[in-house]
């Protein structure tokens, strides 16, 4: 489903991700754990080109993003990104932030969207908010909302970079169990996090990444509590 | 000192022509300013620095000029050259809509900038492309934070199309001169200019006020 061969990126003159293999394979929930700076979010927007790739080759489905003949925007319907800030449009209600990308991109019919969107938002808990603008949302609703219209599009794959970081500790959990439920559903996840609870509860594999190369990659039950690397051990030893 | 009304009441249909030319101008420029403002502001902001290069140059050199140097170039040299003969009013909308669009391409690059990263890729990761990404997400919230900028240079234009005169485009404040110089009177027809772009910069700051709270309900 998601294939990354050597994949390099650099700022500058800063190499951020020195040669990164990662597969995901269909309805797998992979969670990448790091230090700061270890190039986990610069990996995860590279996946959908959100960063521009300096070296090496990503697959979504069999595409290569690097080739220059793919069309980014059509492979990024099948990508769905939830970001930190949740960027949630703030001049458009949270029913019209669901709507937009659907009508605008894939052309669906107004009711139709709307319909889908409503329908999204019961699901994430958030039916009664539809009218209401993002402004006026507490940080664990407006990443709801967030997750809600990335799912709009109908995405084969949705990315995850520290979703509940931004929020106060009692938001969390609400956030968490929408993600839980997804991947309950089979949704193909790649989600980055400082949450090891949900990593080894949901997780199918954890990432270990530091200074731009994966250090370890293992089931999570095995990655915690049979780290092999010296490197694992001293970042777990810190945040368990 | 007398105030002598009968030169006033003699001038009085000639400082109301004068004043709808003004608002004529001032219309015209705002609304080809801004369409023109908009594209540089664009073309600045382009990622290919040698295509976005024109357009800063553009900008430096209309805000880095006087404009009274801008309005004489353009009368006498620049719309001859293109019309064969000049022409007083072409000249005044052509200079003050140029001007105008160097200060309003800034007003837009920046509003645009001020828009958090976040939105476009956001946008972006949805699917939308560039222009619809502008148009439905960066745009729409630009624009509101543009309005005050905005408004403070419409009312600059204003003010600055009484420079017309200058090259005899028989504006409010040409009037205003041909009152003095047939009178030799300074305080009426100085004084009367002077309230009527009064009034006129007053209702459009009244207008964009309201404007803007209607936007900041919305
Ligand atoms: N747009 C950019 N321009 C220049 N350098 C960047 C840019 N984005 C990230 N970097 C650098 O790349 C390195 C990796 O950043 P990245 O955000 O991927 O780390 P991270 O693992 O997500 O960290 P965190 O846990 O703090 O989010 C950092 O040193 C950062 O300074
Ligand atoms: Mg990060």
């Amino acid at each position: 489903m998601i294939k990354v061969e050597k994949l390099k990126k650099s700022f500058g003159s800063n190499e951020v991700l020195k040669d990164i293999n990662v597969t995901v394979k269909p309805q797998e929930v992979v969670v990448v754990i790091g230090p700061s700076g270890s190039g986990k979010s610069t990996f995860l927007r590279c996946l959908n080109m959100l960063e521009s790739i300096t070296g090496g080759h990503v697959y979504i489905e069999g595409i290569d993003l690097t080739d220059k003949k793919t069309d980014i925007n059509k492979v990024r319907i099948e990508v769905g990104m939830v970001f930190q800030q949740f960027n949630l449009f703030p001049h458009k209600t949270v029913i019209e932030n669901i709507m937009l990308a659907p009508m605008k991109v894939r052309n669906v019919p107004a009711e139709k969207a709307k319909a889908k969107g409503l329908e999204l938002l019961r699901k994430v808990g958030l039916e009664d908010k539809a009218e209401a603008y993002p402004d006026s949302l507490s940080g664990g609703q407006k990443q709801r909302v967030a997750i809600a219209r990335a799912l709009a599009m109908e995405p084969k794959i949705m990315l995850f970079d520290e979703p509940t970081s931004a929020l106060d500790p009692e938001m969390v959990g609400e956030v968490l169990e929408v993600m839980k439920q997804l991947a309950k559903e089979g949704m193909t996840m790649v989600v980055v996090t400082h949450e090891m609870g949900f990593a080894k509860e949901v997780g199918d594999r954890v990432i270990f990444m530091d200074g731009g190369v994966v250090v370890e990659e293992n089931v999570p039950k095995e990655l915690f509590e049979n780290p092999k690397e010296d490197r694992t051990k001293s970042f777990l030893s810190k945040v368990l | 000192m007398d105030i002598r009304w009968d030169i006033l009441a003699e001038y009085a249909p000639f400082f109301l022509k004068g004043t709808l030319l003004t608002i004529g101008l001032s219309i015209a420029s705002i609304l080809i300013g801004t369409i023109l403002g908009l594209f540089i502001g664009l073309g600045k902001l382009m990622r290919n620095k040698l295509l976005a290069l024109p357009f800063s140059v553009y900008v430096t050199c209309f805000r880095g000029t006087p404009l009274l140097v801008q309005i004489l170039l353009i009368h006498f040299a620049v719309v001859p050259l293109f019309l064969g003969e000049t022409n007083a009013i072409a000249a005044a909308i052509v200079t003050l809509s140029l001007n105008a669009a160097a200060y309003i391409a800034e007003i837009f690059r920046a509003g645009i900038q001020s828009i958090d990263r976040g939105q476009m890729e956001a946008a972006r990761s949805l699917g939308m492309n560039h222009v619809q990404a502008m148009r439905h997400v960066i745009l729409p919230q630009a624009v509101k934070r543009m309005i005050p900028p905005l408004g403070n240079e419409f009312v600059v234009l204003i003010k600055e199309s009484s420079l017309a005169s200058i090259v005899a485009a028989p504006e409010l404040m040409y009037w205003g001169k041909a009152m003095q110089g047939q009178y030799f009177r300074v305080w009426e027809p100085y004084v009367t200019a002077a309230i009527i772009y009064l009034v006129l910069t007053l209702s459009l700051s009244f207008l964009l006020t309201r404007l803007e709270r209607r936007l900041a309900t919305e």
